[in-house]
């Protein structure tokens, strides 16, 4: 039987689908989903549509509420969802935002072969299990004051550099050089802080992973070049994890906060989770600040696990650093919301763009970009699952025409994680992985049933559909050879 | 037997519905629930407890307030909670007393952490007794 998405929605053309602002009454603006048609049926089944739709009723939003082709239902926002909104009279969410602030993935390089780390695999799987804390419930092995702690607030990936963590390009080849300024470590509570001192410098848990992977396919040789990557079998080192505890609770504080000033302000929403206040009131910019200060810390904590990502595979491999060339390729966030500038109706303006599971994906020439990739593009980094393979792509003109610069940000679960854990066990998904040469440790067996391939959609595809919908450009594929799971 | 909860399937996060003879005992079942989720409760003892009192503007916050209080002193006293007493004042206050013990590695085994609380789809019900669904982001 015919779904009733195909009553309500208009087919673009066969990635793009728009859903008319008369769906709902209260809309702003249309939808826009970017979808292949049989990705559809499922997007229909868990309400994803409901949620682009609310998304539309943000007072300033502009041009479409949009969703990516990893769209699944979220709680407010869907997951894969960018709305962007007037900073003049326009408000900002941090449902949009999500509660892992700053969530995102940083993508390195190395001079080795699979060949050469294969026959080792085993033995780096478990020093970088042991050398980054992972897992529920696990402290970091940095200790700050909280004093120390607003200084990482205020300095991101910069206070990790001081401290000897890093070197200087890998600031460089960072979104927002890894700081997003107007942090203000007097707008976060006392209990974010508290969450946060004893998280720094930790994986955690659910998706976030470490994991060693190999070129398996080039599909653009200058982009890849630029980037570091010569040829297929080089190994990388990728990093998916976010602002731990301190960005939930911040998180938490602002939408408590913004949903009392959403009364204020008169704004009325079909979802309580959207809650908003204008991008200019004192709430939207104390949101601002406080949010800021959560991406600094995520990009502290990646810029620590990347110092003994480096150590680990010294140590192992028993060759230096510099031997290994260990060089970071880029950082992304995914769950962000930021002032930039787009055109809006031929006029250039200042927009609020909330990025929630979506990558920012500017193209060649952007101001924005750092020196080395100004002629490609900005890299995108978009993790799939363990079990398939990942992608490293660039952002292109069209999808800052078209989606605010911003593409998918990885598979998009198709599962929920009960049915994941109904239908394999973690023990088996690790006996399967291995069985195709992919080394595992997980913290809990519970999280790597809950994360196995099938609960994902095909990452193949969803890049495929950015592809060809022209918002991000493929440049390699890479598949994992060692996994860590928290 | 009647349910004190059940766990409702969502694509990336999980849900769970409680129910009570009040709000005060559904409020505890809900709270029951996010910690089955953390870990198998019947290895937890009851060795510690805490005392939490809120205030919000509705019964809706309240327990989106609650649990999010519970996931803290989870994450920053590595407190499993099992038992829960939960009263429900007037002027959408609460006063509870939560029992449980801090994680031990050796006898939990941990399963899902749980970010925070959502007001997405949000209720709280009463009538014939209380039901409450909340919507966790895993």
């Amino acid at each position: 039987m015919a779904l009733p998405w195909r009553e309500i929605v208009n087919k673009i053309d066969d990635y793009r689908w728009e859903i008319p602002p008369g769906y709902k009454p209260g809309m702003l603006v249309p939808g826009l989903v970017y979808a292949s048609e049989s990705m559809l049926d499922h997007t229909w089944h868990e309400q994803a549509f409901e949620q682009v739709a609310n998304v539309a009723f943000l007072p300033g939003i502009v041009g479409y509420s949009l969703a990516m082709p990893d769209i699944h239902w979220g709680y407010g926002f869907p997951i894969g969802g960018v709305a962007a909104t007037r900073v003049s009279d326009g408000v900002i969410s941090p449902g949009g935002v999500g509660f892992d602030i700053n969530c995102g993935v940083r993508l390195l390089r190395t001079n080795l072969t699979g060949e050469e780390v294969r026959p080792r695999i085993e033995r780096l799987v478990a020093e970088l299990f042991a050398n980054v804390p992972s897992g529920l419930g696990s402290e970091g092995k940095i200790r700050v004051s909280e004093k120390e702690l607003d200084q990482v607030l205020i300095k991101g990936s910069r206070w990790a550099l001081d401290k000897g963590y890093g070197n200087a390009r890998d600031i460089i080849v960072t979104e927002e050089t890894g700081c997003m300024k107007g942090a203000n470590p007097d707008k976060v509570s006392r209990k974010a802080k508290k969450r946060g001192i004893p998280q720094l410098g930790t994986l955690g848990s659910g998706n976030h992973f470490l994991e060693v992977e190999v070129v398996d396919e080039i599909y653009d040789q200058a982009s890849a070049r630029a980037m570091g990557i010569a040829d297929v079998g080089q190994v990388l080192v990728m990093i998916h994890t976010g602002s731990r505890g301190f960005g939930h609770e911040v998180c938490g504080d602002y939408v408590r906060l913004l949903g009392e000033a959403v009364r204020r302000y008169g704004i009325s929403l079909p979802d309580r989770q959207l809650a908003c206040a204008p991008v200019k009131s004192a709430e939207g910019q104390d949101y601002l600040a406080a949010m800021s200060c959560a991406a600094n810390y995520a990009w502290t904590n990646r810029q620590c696990i990347t110092h003994w990502v480096r150590e680990s595979l010294a140590r192992v491999l028993q060759k230096s650093e510099k031997e290994i060339g260990l060089e970071q390729i880029y950082d992304v966030c995914h769950n962000i919301a930021k002032i930039e500038e787009h055109i809006v109706s031929g006029r250039k303006e200042a927009l609020c763009v909330h990025r929630k599971g979506a990558t920012r994906a500017f193209p060649a020439g952007h101001p924005d970009i750092p020196d080395i990739y100004r002629d490609i593009g900005q890299p995108v980094l978009i993790p799939g699952d363990m079990g398939r393979c990942s992608y490293v792509a660039v952002g292109t003109e069209r999808a800052m025409k078209e989606s605010f610069g911003s593409t998918c940000h990885g598979a998009g679960r198709l599962q929920s994680r009960s049915a994941a854990r109904r239908s394999l066990k973690g023990s088996e998904v690790a006996r399967e992985l291995a069985a195709r040469g992919i080394t595992v440790k997980a913290g809990s067996m519970t999280s790597l049933a809950e994360e196995a391939s099938p609960a994902y959609k095909d990452v193949n595809e969803v890049v495929d559909i950015t592809d060809r919908a022209g918002i991000s450009h493929k440049v390699a594929r890479i598949v994992p050879i060692g996994v860590i799971k928290g | 037997m009647k349910k004190d909860f059940e766990i409702i399937d969502h694509t990336a996060d999980v849900g769970v519905i409680a129910y009570g003879d009040n709000i005060g005992q559904a409020f505890s079942n809900a709270a029951r629930a996010l910690f089955s989720l953390i870990t198998d409760l019947d290895s937890v003892a009851e060795v510690v407890y805490r005392d939490i009192e809120l205030r919000a503007t509705d019964e809706e916050s309240l327990l989106v307030e609650w649990l999010n209080e519970l996931i803290y002193l989870f994450d920053t006293e590595n407190i499993i909670f099992k038992r829960f007493d939960v009263t429900v004042l007037p002027n959408v206050r609460l006063r509870a007393r939560s029992y449980g013990e801090k994680v031990d590695s050796l006898r939990h085994q941990l399963k899902t952490g749980v970010k925070a609380a959502t007001y997405h789809t949000l209720k709280v019900e009463k009538g014939n007794g209380c039901r409450v669904q909340v919507i966790f982001d895993i």
